[in-house]
């Protein structure tokens, strides 16, 4: 079975900032999947932490910017003593295609991991031609 | 007889040695939770410490929790699922299964842990157990 190895700690990647962000805070970058079906292009982010009302997805011309904020006040009278991972926000951008509908595209937030579901735009989707 | 061991033979022996301690399995993390995932975290507060780890994706029935004494072990799988006839674009989480285990410095009263599961974080409070407290003595 190939579920049956061992996980491996992949350390968490900072995000090199192309532009200065407006809250303070260091930001990382999501572990992402993206797999494409006949119907849509699925995005999935792992962003621990991040409550549904701190997401904030925006799509811009061609780019999908996803981001998503930590409440830091949970962490709020606790002592570090051991630490071996470093918490921030998070943020990543994707540019899209042209073939993406846009007014279909849907997100969902469970136990910290963020789906979107990019449904691809009619003319896009593979046509069966039948012989005659 | 040679009144000095030969030197390569030496060597020789030292490095079978090394290979053996290496390839035993000996240092390799075994089911009693010698893995390194999940990443943890570890807080005090108040008397007792907070344990937090990341485990976004992870069903809470999938996650086994145990305390003994001053040690913790986390346990689970995590899968991670595609429909069937996607295709895979870009692959970056990680599943598998994982097992782990980390001691505190003070002993924990395991009928006092409590663990919540929000959004992909596992929080334990881990209470010191109270034959654990130190005590203070009034001077007579």
């Amino acid at each position: 079975m190939p579920d049956e190895h061992e996980i491996a700690v992949r350390e968490k990647q900072e995000l090199a900032k192309k532009e200065e962000k407006t809250i303070p805070g260091r930001y990382y970058v999501p572990t992402a999947d993206i797999f494409e079906t006949e119907d849509a292009l699925t995005v999935i982010l792992e962003m621990p932490g991040v409550e549904k009302q701190h997401v904030d997805i925006a799509l811009e011309e061609d780019t999908l910017r996803v981001e998503g904020q930590i409440d830091f006040s949970k962490y709020q009278g606790m002592e570090p003593v051991y630490t071996e991972y470093n918490i921030g926000h998070y943020a990543r951008a994707f540019t899209l295609s042209g073939k993406i509908d846009r007014d279909g595209i849907s997100a969902q937030l469970d136990d910290g991991v963020l789906t979107l579901t990019l449904p691809k735009a009619k003319e896009s989707k593979p046509r069966r031609i039948a012989v005659n | 007889m040679a009144l000095f061991p030969d030197p390569f033979n030496t060597l020789l022996g030292l490095q079978t040695a090394l290979d053996t301690f290496r390839t035993s399995g000996w240092l390799q993390s075994s089911p009693s939770g010698g893995g390194s995932y999940p990443p943890l975290n570890v807080f005090r507060k108040g008397d007792g410490f907070v344990l937090i780890a990341e485990v976004p994706g992870i069903a809470r029935s999938d996650l086994d929790i145990q305390v003994k004494g001053r040690t913790i072990r986390l346990a689970g799988r995590k899968s991670v699922q595609y429909s069937e006839k996607a295709s895979l674009h870009r692959r970056e989480r990680l599943s598998g299964r994982f097992d782990r285990s980390i001691t505190l410095p003070i002993e924990i009263d395991p009928d006092a842990v409590k663990a919540e599961c929000h959004d992909g974080i596992l929080a334990l409070s881990l209470p010191r157990a109270e034959q654990d407290k130190p005590r203070s003595i009034k001077i007579g």
